[in-house]
Formats: C-alpha cells, sequence, structure tokens
C-alpha cells in the first residue's frame, strides 16, 4: 500500500492535467513526488524553496489571480510557522485553497518535537470557515483532497499522516460515519482519522456507540445529537490524533442544549522529549488501545458514580 | 447583540466631477480633518498619483477585467492619500472620504479588498503585499495572462520584515518580469544603511532604479524602465520621516 503522501502527489499530479485551476505550491519538502508534473506543469507546480512564509503568500496571491491553490509540506510549518499568512492572506482577503500538511503530530518520532505538530487542528479552530479533513487511510486521503479540489473557494486543510487504519471507510468528505452502534443512551466515541482502528479495539465488547470522523470541521452536529439521543446525560469521547481536547469546545457548542459529559482525548500538550518510534508515542500519550480503553471506561464509571 | 449598520455602499450612483492631482490634498483633507498635511501623510502620494494617472491599466469599469493592471498596497499604514487617488480616479464617492476609519465606512484606517472596489488587497500587517504579489504574478501568468503588471507598495521600513526577503530572492532568481515592486523611502525604517535597499534588491537580481518621489517625469521614467526577464523595484526617496 502506498502512503497518503504518495497518494496526495499522484492524484494531484494527474488532477493538475484535468484542472487548469489547480496550482500547487511547495517549500521543497515533498517536491520529489511532483517531478514529472512540474515538467507537464511548470507554471502550476511552483517550488520556492525553504520559505514557507512565502508558500503561504503565494497561494493567496494566485488564488487573487483565481486559482485552486494546493499549498504542501510538514503541518508545523505550514500552519504554525506562517500562522499569520494563514489568517491573512487567505482569510481574511476572502479567498480560498487547499492546505495539505504531511507529519502530524509525531509522523517522525526521531526527528523531535521541531518537527511535530499536535496544535495545527486547535489553531485553524481560531479562524472561520476553515474544512478540515483527517483521513485515516491512502484511499480517503484520495477521496478527501479530490473533494477538497473541487470544493470551489472553500478553505480546506486535509492533515495526511504515516499513521493508518487496516481499511478505508466510505468517506464523503463530510459528516461522521456510524462504524459501530450501542443501545440507545449508550456512551459515543468520536474516533477522528487513524484513531479510529485503536478506537474500535478498546471499546470491545463495551456498550459504546463509535462515530467515525475523517472530517472533523464542520463538525457534523446532526449526527452526533442524534447518537446521543435517549440518554439521560450524553457520554461523548473524542479519540483525537493531535491535542487533546481540540474539538471539546465544538462538541459543546453542538449539544448546547443537551446536558452532557465531553472526556477529549488525545496528544499531550507537555513536550515529551522522547525520540523512537510512532508506536512509542501513540504509547505515550496514551492512545493505544489499552490505554483508552481504561480512560474511556474510568470515564464512563464516573456517571455511574 | 444589536444589528450592525450596512456599510455604506463605496460607489456613488452619479459620477463625481473631474479630479487632477491638485485636487489630492482637499480630498485627504475631507478625511483628515487637517488643512495640511505633513510629510508622512503624503510620502506615497505623488507616486501613487503618477501610477494611477500614467501608468496603470485600471479602471473602475475594469474592476473585474482579469486583465487589468494589479496594485498591491502593502504598506497599508496611512491609507488616505491611496483613498485620495481612488476617490480621485472614481473607484469610490468622494462623499465617503469624511466617514473615513468610522463604523459604517468602508473606508478603514487599513484597507479591506472586500470592502472597496480597486483595492487588491487587505493590508495593515507588513510584509504580506510582496509575497502575495509573487503569488498574483505567478497565477496570471499559469492562466495565460501575459499582459497584466502586478505592482506593489511596500515602506523602507516594511523591509524589516523577514516575508519581503524570501520574495525579493525568489521572484529575482526566478526572473518574474511582471512583478514590480514600489519602495517608498522615508527613512523611517529603525536600522538602515544608506543604499541598503536598492543593494538588496539589485544582490537579488532584479532591475532597480532609485528616484527622487516627488519627481513625476522621473517616477514615470522609472516605473517605465523595460526591465526583460526580471522583476523591477523602484525606490522612490521622500523627505525622512523624522527629520
Amino acid at each position: 500500500m502506498d502512503t497518503m503522501r504518495e497518494r496526495f502527489s499522484a492524484v494531484t499530479s494527474r488532477l493538475l492535467d484535468e484542472d487548469p485551476r489547480l496550482a500547487v505550491v511547495l517549500a521543497d519538502i515533498g517536491e520529489d513526488g511532483f517531478h514529472r508534473a512540474a515538467e507537464r506543469h511548470p507554471d502550476r507546480v511552483i517550488n520556492v524553496g525553504i520559505r514557507e512564509q512565502l508558500l503561504v503568500g503565494v497561494g493567496g496571491g494566485l488564488a487573487l489571480a483565481g486559482l485552486r491553490p494546493v499549498l504542501h509540506t510538514f503541518a508545523s510549518f505550514l500552519v504554525e510557522r506562517p500562522f499569520e499568512q494563514v489568517k491573512l492572506d487567505f482569510g481574511h482577503q476572502g479567498v480560498g485553497g487547499v492546505l495539505v500538511s504531511a507529519g502530524g503530530s509525531y509522523d517522525k518520532p526521531a526527528s523531535g518535537f521541531t518537527h511535530m505538530a499536535p496544535g495545527d487542528v486547535a489553531l485553524l479552530d481560531t479562524l472561520d470557515g476553515w474544512t478540515v479533513h483527517v483521513p485515516g487511510h491512502p484511499d480517503e486521503a484520495e477521496t478527501l483532497l479530490r473533494h477538497a479540489y473541487a470544493a470551489g473557494d472553500e478553505r480546506v486543510y486535509v492533515r495526511l499522516s504515516e499513521q493508518t487504519n487496516a481499511r478505508p471507510r466510505p468517506v464523503t468528505g463530510e459528516g461522521f460515519l456510524t462504524v459501530r452502534r450501542g443501545r440507545p443512551g449508550a456512551p459515543v466515541v468520536v474516533a477522528v482519522g487513524p484513531l479510529l482502528d485503536s478506537a474500535l479495539a478498546a471499546v470491545e465488547g463495551l456498550d459504546a456507540t463509535v462515530l467515525y470522523a475523517a472530517t472533523v470541521r464542520p463538525l457534523d452536529t446532526p449526527a452526533l445529537r442524534a447518537a446521543v439521543a435517549g440518554a439521560p446525560a450524553a457520554e461523548v469521547v473524542l479519540v483525537e490524533p493531535y491535542l487533546a481536547g481540540t474539538s471539546t469546545a465544538a462538541v459543546a457548542n453542538a449539544l448546547v442544549d443537551v446536558p452532557h459529559r465531553v472526556l477529549g482525548l488525545g496528544t499531550a500538550r507537555a513536550e515529551l522529549r522522547r525520540y523512537g518510534t510512532i508506536e512509542e508515542h501513540v504509547a505515550a500519550h496514551g492512545l493505544d488501545p489499552r490505554s483508552l480503553r481504561e480512560r474511556i471506561t474510568a470515564f464512563t464509571a464516573r456517571a455511574a458514580g | 447583540m444589536t444589528p450592525t449598520t450596512p456599510i455604506a455602499e463605496p460607489l456613488s450612483t452619479a459620477p463625481d466631477r473631474a479630479y487632477g492631482y491638485a485636487d489630492l490634498p482637499a480630498l485627504m483633507s475631507l478625511m483628515t480633518g487637517d488643512e495640511k498635511h505633513g510629510p508622512a501623510a503624503t510620502s506615497t502620494l505623488d507616486a501613487l498619483w503618477v501610477l494611477y494617472d500614467r501608468v496603470l491599466r485600471v479602471s473602475p469599469a475594469r474592476l473585474d477585467d482579469p486583465g487589468r493592471d494589479r496594485f498591491l498596497l502593502s504598506k497599508g499604514h496611512g491609507p488616505m492619500a491611496y483613498y485620495a487617488v481612488l476617490a480621485a480616479k472614481g473607484f469610490l464617492s468622494v462623499d465617503l472620504l469624511p466617514g473615513f476609519g468610522s463604523h459604517h465606512s468602508p473606508l478603514g484606517h487599513h484597507p479591506d479588498r472586500t470592502l472597496v472596489p480597486g483595492v487588491e488587497i487587505g493590508s495593515g500587517s507588513l510584509g504580506h503585499g510582496l509575497p502575495l504579489a509573487v503569488g498574483t504574478a505567478l497565477g496570471l501568468r499559469a492562466r495565460g495572462l501575459t499582459d497584466p503588471r502586478v505592482w506593489v507598495l511596500v515602506g523602507d521600513a516594511e523591509l524589516d520584515e523577514g516575508s519581503n526577503h524570501e520574495a525579493i530572492a525568489f521572484a529575482g532568481a526566478i526572473g518574474l518580469d511582471r512583478l514590480h515592486t514600489l519602495v517608498i523611502d522615508n527613512s523611517s525604517a529603525s536600522h538602515a544603511l544608506p543604499g541598503g535597499i536598492v543593494a538588496r534588491f539589485t544582490a537579488a537580481g532584479w532591475s532597480v532604479t532609485a528616484v527622487d518621489g516627488r519627481d513625476h517625469e522621473a517616477l514615470y521614467a522609472a516605473f517605465t524602465r523595460p526591465h526583460p526577464g526580471r522583476p523591477h523595484a523602484v525606490v522612490a526617496h521622500v523627505e525622512p520621516k523624522h527629520a
């Protein structure tokens, strides 16, 4: 199986042939995947070098000129470093584009914290109008990228990762999927992108509904409200591959008139200052199936008490 | 929450009378309430007038024409001269000028492109216009629109922002000859060496002309100087901000 990033460059290169509005902007990272596309479309595959403020500014300028820009680098250099450019060169100018990140929260743990972006989705939550896709499989990444490119002048963030689920789900680019249905009023686990398999393993044998979110913004309010229906006090567990609690406020807004409790699971705010492997970091953040199960059952037991 | 008052329509229904350069101070006075304006308020005035009067192929009738030239005001601070020129050229109603900066006015102390016809970018935070201009020039080229020229106005102190240097280096390296940068140099940068701006653009492979920012003929000559295969910078010197 190819990686999400490989799928990204393959699909985007093909679509450059078909869609004259599409233009790719890179800052050295990811350039290898676009060599052939750059030969065919030298005006629409632009590598600005190691200049991330310019990466985003050029993207905004392309959009002002009527193109659909696709910007790609590691999440830390795409969202965090040039955040004001994201805020102003897209949002304030009133133009759209597609930001496609790699690296996620800790895809390359041996590279250390400089290459980790657990706060990317939380940062985008401070801005208006960003759709956020977090695919859990390369096939889902393709579907969501195609959806993002075709989304008119919308602002879309696609968070690619090395971490994947075993098989793809039929995502559409909008809303949650119900992948497991508990009894009416059962706790609802919202599993985001590549953490779905771990979340499903964690609730094995428990009475719980599991919603799959490969698109987290906008949050699928109708699906969440339907899932918690019947509970005297709704219990919602978020399992997110980025900063813990990122979607807690969105859940609170969705359930504003529904008594509820929320447990936000995700990566910890504190730096680990450890290298190693993805698996070691997943475990360190308590996002492996066993840790998830412990934390979810402790949360639901508190309600019973 | 109380309903927000609608923002005034930027264009008047009846065309304003013809305005010339001599009318600009009076138009600025409608915004500032001052009879006279110091050099800081008018630092961009002459260069803007020559651009809009003789160089840029833009007009209120061509607001959405893909083939129009693009002028991006990056240095959004002190935009009275800019609004005055836009009003004089019919992009916005003169009646709007007295409302400058008020809640119902589209004319802020930093311009917003979504509120004012003819304003190509919203600016205010320094260092955004030049990268946006690079992207605009690349985008026009990718659409096969080779005719429009892209101009961006920056201040000398604005060049302190590192984002400009990402854009200057890249545009020079790829020979982006549709791109033009107008630097209004009123010696306002806190740390600068004489000649540094010209040297910076020259080192990055740009065509560069330094000129008296009050001399309309010299400005016109600098603006229209051929620069095949290279982006072009015009450094317009005006009176120092802190004289």
